[in-house]
């Protein structure tokens, strides 16, 4: 799993039929420093996270899991949202 | 998943017999001010889109969890149609 930002949401009327009730989000990955890294990437949100909320997300045929449904074209969805991130080991120290 | 762009149709008569049927369409990546990038992907269509509309692509193993890409040879598939986009944050968060 992957921390990250919500930046931005989307709206879609016509989208593969499993999907229809879910939100997708805009996100951001970060590191362990909440700096941002790589290309944001849209993600399903399953609990309800908001922009600007740090979360962290699920990716490939794994994300589809926490949408309780047996089959939806999805490789990102958000399953929890950060509340503090305690971290001693920074990646640029490795 | 990730935000693009249909800009053409790919014809194949020769292909794994399991394809036959589907519709292919090059989906070029969009960056979040709707500005085309180079990278491109060849995407099975779940959702009618056409030449023209932005779309959601998802990808990877993920891409299989449709009814018509089950069990298919294929790694990408069309499985939203976008609306809107909702970035509060205008410029990239950097």
């Amino acid at each position: 799993m992957v921390l990250g930002k919500v930046i931005g949401t989307i709206w879609a009327t016509k989208k593969y039929e499993t999907l229809t009730g879910f939100k997708m989000q805009f996100v951001q990955p970060l590191n362990s420093e909440l700096k941002p890294i790589g290309e944001p990437i849209i993600a399903v949100d399953t609990i309800g996270a908001g922009p600007g909320e740090i979360i962290f997300f699920a990716t490939s045929s794994e994300a589809v899991i926490p949408m309780r449904v047996p089959m939806a074209p999805v490789d990102a969805a958000i399953v929890g949202i950060v509340d503090s991130i305690n971290s001693e080991i920074r990646l640029e120290d490795k | 998943m990730i935000l693009g762009k249909v800009i053409g149709t790919v014809w194949s008569t020769r292909k794994d017999e399991k394809l036959v049927g589907s519709k292919f369409l090059i989906v070029k990546q969009l960056e979040l001010d709707y500005s085309i990038t180079k990278n491109f992907v060849i995407a099975v269509d779940s959702v009618g889109a056409g030449v023209g509309e932005i779309v959601l692509v998802a990808t990877g193993s993920s891409a299989r969890q449709t009814s018509i890409t089950q069990n298919k040879p294929v790694d990408a598939v069309i499985m939203a149609i976008v609306d809107k986009l909702d970035i509060p944050e205008t410029k990239k968060i950097d």
